[in-house]
């Protein structure tokens, strides 16, 4: 077990690694740079030319725009390692205060999706297995397919279109009350989070929750299947007993790794569902930094989002391994 | 297809004749023919076969299909709601051929907006192979449409907020949401089965530094790395080249679960005897590849690709519906949602949001068809 973490681990600082070096560049990779954004902003503003040659030359000598790419990332690299975020040449702010609260949110929508898709769809997949071709069995592949063909961007505009038409209201779904927004973090704020949430959730969730439900069915029909649940029921075993500790102990394990899979779709979806909503999230301000070309602040926000993904399938990989045997003594 | 209808074909175990003559006829069955019949055993991937056939045909020739051009405006009927073609008169008549009622345009007294109310006074016959705007298709120059009527205006699902026909637009814009696909996995098919191919054969250094790197493209969350690659494209740059460049870009994070996949088969076939006897007998890695290795693994390959389709398409339209995607006066269904990506807008005109439902089944369909093919190439199923 030892062996598989240190492994599994030095893996995982391989693939940053890698994954700081291709963020950097991607975002590099355009002709131009931010100078050419803030030209043109500082031309809007009617400057003359010394002004605006003053103004790109502060930017350019304090963010070492000059300098090749290698050096460019070294500090950038070197300072995130350090604990610091730099400093985000389209907002005038440190990063880390712009992404304080916006990561918080990203993470706790990421997380709160990822259990309400375990919650649903385990119970659900079990059921469309246990009470196979019944109609609850129909209802639930049919809804499965239509929440796997539809895009959760789209989920979000028919939100929006069913609160206007139906419901009659013009906000959909902040993730606060008006009157909570600015105020600071408190229990009562957190409660207000979980209680607007919801529907977010719900939007970003169902395509994950349509896809693991259909791996918890077929998993669950292979392995109900088995002779050895047979030889369960017939020792005269209770069938909820059969098929929660005998089935689902054996079925669960693929659902894990597909939970783990699913945590991209779900950072994915979260960051284009913040964009249709205008959540205070991670997902508009990547954006914005991607088109204004602020590399600092956008290579960080794209490192940040992978850092959270290989984390949690760094979790996923873990928890299998203390759920299966055979994984953790193969290596 | 019951177990009747396949008896002709299946090898009979009993003397029963089937033919007068009393011989038994056994017809043993190719390996295509078995996949072809299990597919058509699938109803569901079926229809949507010919449903996916159907809509490829009617938006390659898009001109033809669509009543009117994208580009054209009919600043007349701004907003225009859809209108449906009528075959029961109000007095419960039958009319034929059908016919759509004109729309008469009047203001609100109050707020100014556009009000459109059907004018059950003029009747527009619908034709078919109606004339209508002149255009150019694989060098045939032709006025004739599909549909539509000869006189006056005929908006099947309505106009937009500047006045251009839905379906046409609708009719285009899956010309190109839909090529997106198939071209974006046709790229990926290839680059991710000679990896995988290469991956799994070759095995050693070489297999862990391409394993090593497809980890890392897979540890990229999809929809942040295609903005930051959409938003490296140049402004200046034409619609089409800005289309192909998307395509490659989408295929580009694509292709590596299926060199995974294929890498995975390769390393359980390259020990199998008859791969060995290839190589033993001389043919180089490049003929042991695709002569043996590729062909069995082909099956796979092509269910996993059709599998991925649906993705490809939901990405670009993710991506045109945020902008960043296919560039105006090129349409497609991810800049058509655009329009109704405002509560403003959406509340007033809500036909706006139709192309998704054919974004919603033209998906369905490709996952219909991807199961199909994959309980059709599974070598374990029953007839």
């Amino acid at each position: 077990m030892k062996r598989y973490l240190v492994q599994r681990f030095s893996q995982m600082l391989l693939v940053l690694s890698v994954v700081s070096l291709v963020s950097f560049l991607i975002i590099e990779l355009p002709p131009g740079d931010f100078l050419t954004t803030l030209q043109v902003q500082l031309e809007e503003q009617q400057l003359s030319q010394e002004q605006i040659d003053g103004m790109l030359k502060l930017y350019r000598d304090r963010y070492a725009l000059d300098q090749p790419w290698y050096v460019r990332y070294w500090r950038w690299i070197s300072s995130i390692v350090k604990g610091d975020l730099g400093y985000s040449m389209l907002m005038n702010n440190r990063i880390d205060v712009l992404i304080g609260d916006r990561f918080l949110l990203t993470v706790t929508i990421s997380i709160t999706t990822l259990f309400f898709t375990m919650v649903v769809a385990i119970p659900i997949g079990m059921l469309s297995a246990i009470k196979r071709y019944s109609v609850w069995d129909f209802i639930f592949t049919f809804v499965g397919f239509i929440g796997l063909a539809t895009p959760n961007f789209l989920l979000a505009l028919i939100m929006i279109f069913l609160s206007v038409t139906v419901l009659d209201v013009s906000s959909v779904a902040g993730l606060f009350s008006p009157e909570q927004v600015f105020e600071p973090w408190s229990l009562p704020k957190v409660l207000d989070l979980f209680q607007h949430m919801w529907l977010v959730v719900i939007i970003v969730g169902t395509a994950g929750t349509a896809g693991t439900i259909r791996v918890v069915r077929t998993k669950m029909l292979d392995v109900l299947n088995e002779p050895y649940t047979d030889t369960a029921r017939m020792k005269g075993i209770s069938m909820m007993r059969v098929y929660f500790v005998h089935a689902l102990r054996v079925a669960i394990n693929p659902v894990i790794s597909s939970v783990g899979l699913s945590f991209p779709t779900i950072i994915s979806g979260s960051v284009i569902v913040a964009m249709v909503l205008t959540l205070p999230t991670i997902g508009p301000l990547l954006l914005r930094a991607v088109m204004a070309e602020d590399m600092y602040l956008a290579s960080t926000l794209l490192l940040l989002l992978t850092f959270m993904l290989v984390i949690g399938n760094f979790l996923a990989d873990l928890s299998l391994a203390l759920l299966d045997p055979r994984i953790r003594h193969d290596q | 297809m019951t177990q009747d209808s396949l008896g002709a074909y299946l090898p009979r175990t009993s003397t029963e004749a089937l033919h007068p003559s009393g011989a038994v006829e056994v017809q043993p069955l190719s390996f295509r023919h078995l996949i072809l019949l299990r597919f058509l055993k699938n109803r569901l991937a079926v229809i949507s076969l010919l449903t996916l056939l159907l809509s490829y045909g009617l938006t390659l020739v898009a001109e033809f299909t669509s009543p009117y051009s994208t580009q054209i405006r009919f600043l007349d009927y701004v907003g225009a709601p859809p209108q449906l073609p009528v075959v029961w008169g109000d007095s419960g008549t039958f009319i034929w051929p059908p016919v759509v009622y004109g729309l008469k345009q009047e203001r609100d007294p109050e707020t100014f907006v556009r009000i459109y109310t059907l004018d059950r006074e003029s009747r527009l016959p619908l034709g078919l192979l109606t004339r209508g705007e002149s255009y150019q298709i694989l060098g045939f120059e032709s006025n004739r449409h599909l549909f539509g009527v000869e006189e006056g205006t005929f908006f099947l699902l309505g106009t937009d907020t500047q006045g251009r026909d839905l379906f046409s637009r609708i009719v285009f814009g899956g010309r190109i949401s839909t090529t997106v696909g198939l071209l974006g996995v046709l790229i990926s098919l290839v680059i991710g089965m000679t990896v995988g191919l290469l991956s799994g054969y070759l095995g050693g250094a070489v297999d862990h530094v391409i394993q090593r790197s497809i980890e890392v493209l897979l540890s990229f969350p999809s929809i942040p790395l295609w903005l930051a690659l959409a938003a490296t494209l140049p402004n200046d740059w034409s619609p089409l080249r800005t289309f192909f460049l998307i395509t490659i870009i989408l295929s580009f994070i694509n292709w590596g679960h299926l060199a995974r996949i294929v890498r995975g088969m390769t390393l359980a076939l390259k020990n199998e005897e008859y791969v060995i006897s290839a190589r033993l007998s001389g043919g180089n890695v490049w003929w042991v590849l695709w002569r043996h290795l590729l062909a069995a693994n082909f099956s796979y390959a092509i269910v996993a690709a059709t599998l991925s389709i649906p993705g490809m398409i939901l990405a670009e339209t993710a991506l045109s519906f945020l902008g960043l995607g296919i560039q105006p006066p090129i349409v497609s269904w991810g800049t058509l949602l655009q329009d109704a990506q405002q509560v403003s807008v959406i509340s007033q005109y809500p036909w706006l949001i139709m192309p998704a439902g054919f974004l919603v089944v033209t998906v369905l369909a490709f996952n219909f068809i991807g199961d199909g093919l994959r309980d059709a190439f599974d070598p374990h199923a029953q007839l």
